[in-house]
């Protein structure tokens, strides 16, 4: 009996609506977040994580409804990030069916918030956020820093002391993202996956970069993340959530 | 008409499990309560729970939850879920000690810090994610759900139960520990049934169809 590693399809959404686009071919709107998550948990994800890129703050009740919507229909964990700024925001996901928040601006803005949350809501329900870039030279021990606003604004924060304190703040999970590879489809940063994951007690998601398979491999044995989220290469159907866990067990990963 | 109360204390995502029910059942009537008449009048009782002890226990007194509990289990069938089922123990180590409702023998334990698996990498805690349930013991919630089916777990506590017999599900961390407790008309599990997909439904389904009195 092992606990197995996960599998997480990540949902970014705008008023409701998948806007990086998702491309199964016998899927009826493929825009729709409800049907989507719904044939990922069909397929045998282990989680689903609902990030809302909803600029305004009227868009806030769609996001409310759909990841009711999303409830309703999914009985695996779903995770919601995007603008969780007060406890408010934390308690209407929570209500609305969402079993984790994850938490990013609002914890570098005030580290406190992560404190107050994990009081008021439980750990387990608290994910923490981290979008790192190296700022390292080729020469100097490694070294990442956290940004926030898509990898724009720098923080002068050190990553993996960050994540120490928020783990130590009552952070339950780390999704950790690095912006050197979101997007490139050139694998995870395994050395700060790797550095994370040893430094902290609680589990990792790896997330940013994944093109293919052995990138998913990769994050968790040399990563040592507990799960991997992945968005782009599920999307356009490029693997299929069986065919990853397929390939995943093959090079002796327990998955579900 | 099957009336399904699901305990609301203030922990927790009770919805969740009460959209997890409906999905399973037909001609059903499901509630989200603490009122003692509500809980009275179901015929099966869902006892959830998530978050701190301290927290979690002060509200089951508060409300006397914990003693209307020991009635309704004398004669209907009572589901135990994640601290529910940890509430239902004598003592926990959480929050530096927290005395619970003790209609099960036994306690309430932490993982230890740096456990390790087979393969020397770090343990986690909580344990979060899914792991196999083996049924240690028939019992007719198990019905048509495999022997070390998959569940979702997460917690950092687990239960130490006196009584071997109360023991009808394990699992392991990478010790082997009670995910699932049993006696008369009690079922608890350690993980989350409505978290759990296909085999989390079945065990709604079974709770509906079961009458209750194991042993």
């Amino acid at each position: 009996m092992t606990l197995a590693k996960r599998i997480i399809p990540c949902l970014d959404c705008e008023n409701g609506r998948v806007v990086k686009g998702v491309q199964f071919v016998d899927i009826r709107d493929a825009g729709d977040p409800v049907e989507i998550a719904k044939r990922y948990c069909d397929q045998g994800a282990d989680e689903i994580t609902f990030l809302d890129i909803t600029a305004s703050h009227e868009g806030r009740q769609t996001t409310i409804d759909t990841v009711r919507d999303i409830a309703g229909q999914v009985f695996i964990p779903l995770t919601v990030g995007g603008g969780i700024r007060t406890l408010q925001d934390i308690r209407d996901m929570l209500n609305a069916g969402a079993d984790k928040v994850a938490i990013n601006t609002s914890a570098v803005k005030n580290p406190d918030f992560v404190r107050e949350a994990a009081d008021k809501f439980g750990s387990q329900c608290i994910v923490v956020a981290i979008d790192a870039k190296k700022v390292s030279g080729e020469e100097e021990p490694d070294k990442w820093e956290i940004f926030t606003h898509g990898g724009r604004n720098p923080t002068g924060l050190d990553a993996v002391e960050w994540a120490k304190k928020m783990v130590a703040n009552g952070a339950g999970e780390i999704l950790l993202t690095s912006m050197d590879r979101d997007g490139t489809k050139d694998g995870f940063d395994l050395a700060l996956n790797r550095a994370i994951s040893e430094a902290v007690s609680v589990p990792l998601i790896a997330s940013g970069g994944v093109g293919n398979l052995q990138h998913l491999v990769d994050g968790i044995t040399e990563g040592k993340a507990d799960a991997v989220l992945a968005a782009s290469i599920f999307h356009f159907g490029e693997y299929s959530i069986p065919e990853a866990k397929e390939y995943m067990a093959g090079k002796r990963i327990v998955v579900r | 008409m099957n009336r399904v109360a699901v305990i609301d204390y203030g922990m927790g995502n009770l919805h969740s499990v009460a959209k997890a029910v409906e999905h399973v059942g037909d001609n059903l009537q499901v509630s989200v309560t603490a009122d003692e008449k509500a809980l009275l009048n179901a015929d099966r009782i869902i006892f959830p729970g998530v978050g701190a002890m301290r927290d979690c226990m002060g509200e089951i007194k508060r409300l006397g939850i914990d003693d209307m509990l020991r009635r309704l289990v004398e004669d209907r069938p009572v589901f135990g879920i994640c601290v529910g089922m940890q509430a239902l123990m004598q003592h926990s180590q959480e929050n530096g000690g927290v005395d619970c409702i003790g209609l099960f023998e036994g306690n309430v334990k932490r993982f230890p810090e740096n456990m390790a698996g087979e393969d020397g990498q770090r343990l986690k805690v909580p344990h979060m994610g899914w792991n196999e349930v083996k049924q240690s013991s028939a019992h007719p919630m198990w019905n048509n759900i495999e022997d070390n089916s998959r569940f979702y777990f997460v917690h950092s506590y687990y239960v130490t139960p006196v009584n071997h017999d109360d023991v009808v599900g394990e699992s392991a961390y990478p010790e082997t520990f009670t995910a699932a407790l049993a006696k008369q008309n009690v079922f608890a599990v350690q993980f989350h049934p409505e978290k759990s997909q296909t085999v989390g439904l079945q065990l709604y389904k079974n709770f509906l169809e079961w009458d209750g009195v194991f042993r």
